[in-house]
């Protein structure tokens, strides 16, 4: 089985001719119905969607859309109960299982047991890697997310805003080429919230990952994605894709530029049409 | 009236009252004057019926001052005050040498050591059960119902027939006092660990399981110290009734050694000053293993960074 997974890795490595960037993730007619006591629940409906690497792809939608049910198929914390999906060109299970992903949830998520070094050497430890270098990854990632110096602290003694940098920081520690983060900035107040969203732009520039961001504020997706993708509640679908290239060194005055507007009043519009087929 | 206020005495410095009631000393001298105050009535008023129906056989004329200071000094009172228990112990602790079948000490480390083993093999027990129980989902449905029927069985029944029973297979002395002990305290360590194990919340779970860690890792990383603080709720408790299942354990031995055979040794003989020193003695024991439990519990829980 495991040679089978790597044959279709580098199948889809090849991928369709004239294509520069592989797909890391591929969606088709993917459909998630939770049984509950009160009846079927519609998670999510017929969603297609491709994810490029090196994308930075934002699911915007009102609460109850699916979007973080849509991450957590990706994730296999959930599975679909129709469609196709695959993560690196193999199952999200599979996936998973080689740690393709860090996941990023929408509270940071710390062992209050654990120092701040040691929350961001979990995952490292669970994989085997040997001390020295734990160590070495931990001080080297907490310096990526500006805690330099909060090695030693208990995520208590910490800030929402820095425990949250902290979990980014557990996951990039493994180097994963895939980040999967669900509003991660959702219970943070909007100085601290844009200050991160700078922070994260830099990061995505700098380390080239595929980053897969799930939020409801629309300045944050524009601002953030090269790809959004508005989605709708009841049954969760996506309404519309949008392309989003915004300059690369764009600061958070790029929110005020007519480009900016522009975008956003599209997604404003995307998620008005979802909410039109609700009614 | 607010400058008079700030001036007056009261307001400038808290009198010695409040301050010695703003500690936790205060409020307990206060609860410990009240229960001897209580003792002392008890005493008079329980031995009075005794020194009358004595008084009137041998028809002397009696006082109340009399009746008083002849309850509080009687060989075998109903209820002995509490300087006679106070004497005694003085006698039985300071008064003899350690290793001295009189003594309360030696009595007391004969129960001590089978309430420490006891403890510690049911707290293994109660551990290694709580992890099965959290693990394997036929253990969840068939081993928590025996857990709990095995405390509805009165222990004062099964004591005398474990003792008997493993004494005719050649276990006596400690063995079979240790096994009572466990009996009794794996049962809060396994209902305290089945919920401290199952603590994690979903998001914690959810994490392990992106980085596909496997039920070893699992366990050890976040069940386990997760269900510390759980645990150590668990083993103050555990402790305490330990002690009580080592007592109960030293009744049925024929009153060999032991602050169980120092209450039933009194019992036959009605010395009821010695009963009483013995209970005071297992008392501060008790008092002692919790507390030295609590100690234990606020270091580890420092060191896990436990807030506070």
């Amino acid at each position: 089985m495991a040679i089978e997974a790597v044959m279709r890795q580098e199948q889809a490595a090849e991928g369709p001719a004239g294509q520069a960037a592989k797909p890391v993730i591929e969606v088709e007619d993917l459909s998630l119905t939770f049984q509950t006591a009160d009846g079927p629940v519609y998670a999510l409906s017929e969603v297609n969607l491709t994810v490029k690497a090196g994308d930075f792809v934002s699911f915007i939608g009102p609460s109850g859309c699916g979007k973080t049910t849509l991450l957590r198929v990706i994730a296999d914390l959930e599975r679909q109960t129709a469609g196709r999906i695959s993560v690196n060109g193999v199952t999200p299970e599979e996936a998973r299982l080689g740690r393709a992903y860090g996941y990023v949830f929408q509270a940071p998520a710390l062992y209050p047991w654990r120092t701040v070094e040691r929350n961001v050497m979990l995952p490292l430890e669970i994989m085997g890697m040997n001390a020295a270098e734990r160590k070495d990854r931990a001080a080297r990632y907490l310096d990526l997310v500006n805690l330099k110096g909060f090695e030693k602290k208990f995520p208590w003694q910490l800030s929402g805003g820095m425990q949250q940098r902290v979990s980014i920081a557990r996951a990039l520690s493994f180097e994963p080429e895939l980040l999967l983060m669900d509003e991660p900035f959702g219970a943070l107040d909007e100085i601290t919230r844009d200050h991160l969203n700078e922070q994260l732009l830099r990061l995505w520039e700098r380390t080239g990952k595929t980053v897969i961001f799930v939020t409801h504020s629309i300045p944050e997706a524009v601002f953030l994605s090269s790809k959004i993708v508005v989605m709708s509640p009841r049954p969760g679908r996506v309404t519309d894709i949008i392309d989003c290239n915004l300059p690369p060194d764009r600061t958070l005055d790029a929110r005020e530029s007519k480009e900016f507007a522009e975008i956003a009043h599209r997604v404003r519009e995307g998620l008005r049409a979802g909410h039109s087929y609700d009614d | 009236m607010t400058t008079e206020a700030l001036n007056s005495p009261h307001a400038a410095a808290p009198g010695w009252l409040s301050r010695v009631f703003a500690g936790r000393g205060g409020p307990l001298a206060v609860v410990v004057f009240f229960l001897f105050v209580l003792w002392y009535l008890g005493t008079v008023w329980l031995n009075a019926p005794l020194l009358i129906d004595g008084y009137e056989r041998r028809d002397v004329d009696w006082s109340f001052s009399q009746l008083v200071e002849d309850s509080m000094a009687m060989e075998r009172p109903i209820l002995p005050a509490p300087h006679q228990v106070a004497v005694e112990l003085d006698k039985s602790i300071l008064g003899r040498k350690v290793t001295s079948k009189r003594s309360l000490v030696y009595h007391a480390w004969v129960t001590l050591s089978s309430t420490l083993l006891g403890f510690v093999m049911g707290t293994v027990l109660g551990i290694v059960l709580a992890v099965g129980i959290v693990h394997v989902k036929t253990l969840d449905r068939s081993l928590l119902p025996w857990v709990i029927a095995s405390q509805t069985i009165p222990i004062l029944a099964i004591a005398p027939m474990i003792i008997v029973v493993l004494g005719n297979i050649g276990f006596t002395g400690l063995v079979p006092k240790a096994l009572i002990s466990m009996y009794l305290c794996f049962f809060p360590v396994t209902i305290g660990m089945v919920k401290g194990l199952r603590s994690p919340d979903p998001l914690q779970q959810d994490l392990m399981r992106t980085y596909s860690a496997n039920t070893n890792q699992v366990f050890w990383k976040l069940r386990w110290p997760s269900s510390v603080p759980f645990l150590f709720a668990s083993l103050k408790v555990a402790i305490a009734i330990s002690l009580v299942g080592a007592i109960v354990g030293e009744l049925p031995t024929g009153a060999q050694a032991g602050i169980g055979a120092r209450l039933l040794v009194g019992s036959y003989y009605g010395q009821t000053v010695q009963i009483w020193a013995a209970l005071l003695t297992a008392a501060a024991m008790a008092g002692l293993l919790v507390a030295a439990m609590g100690g234990l519990e606020k270091l580890v829980l420092k060191r896990m960074g436990v807030q506070g």
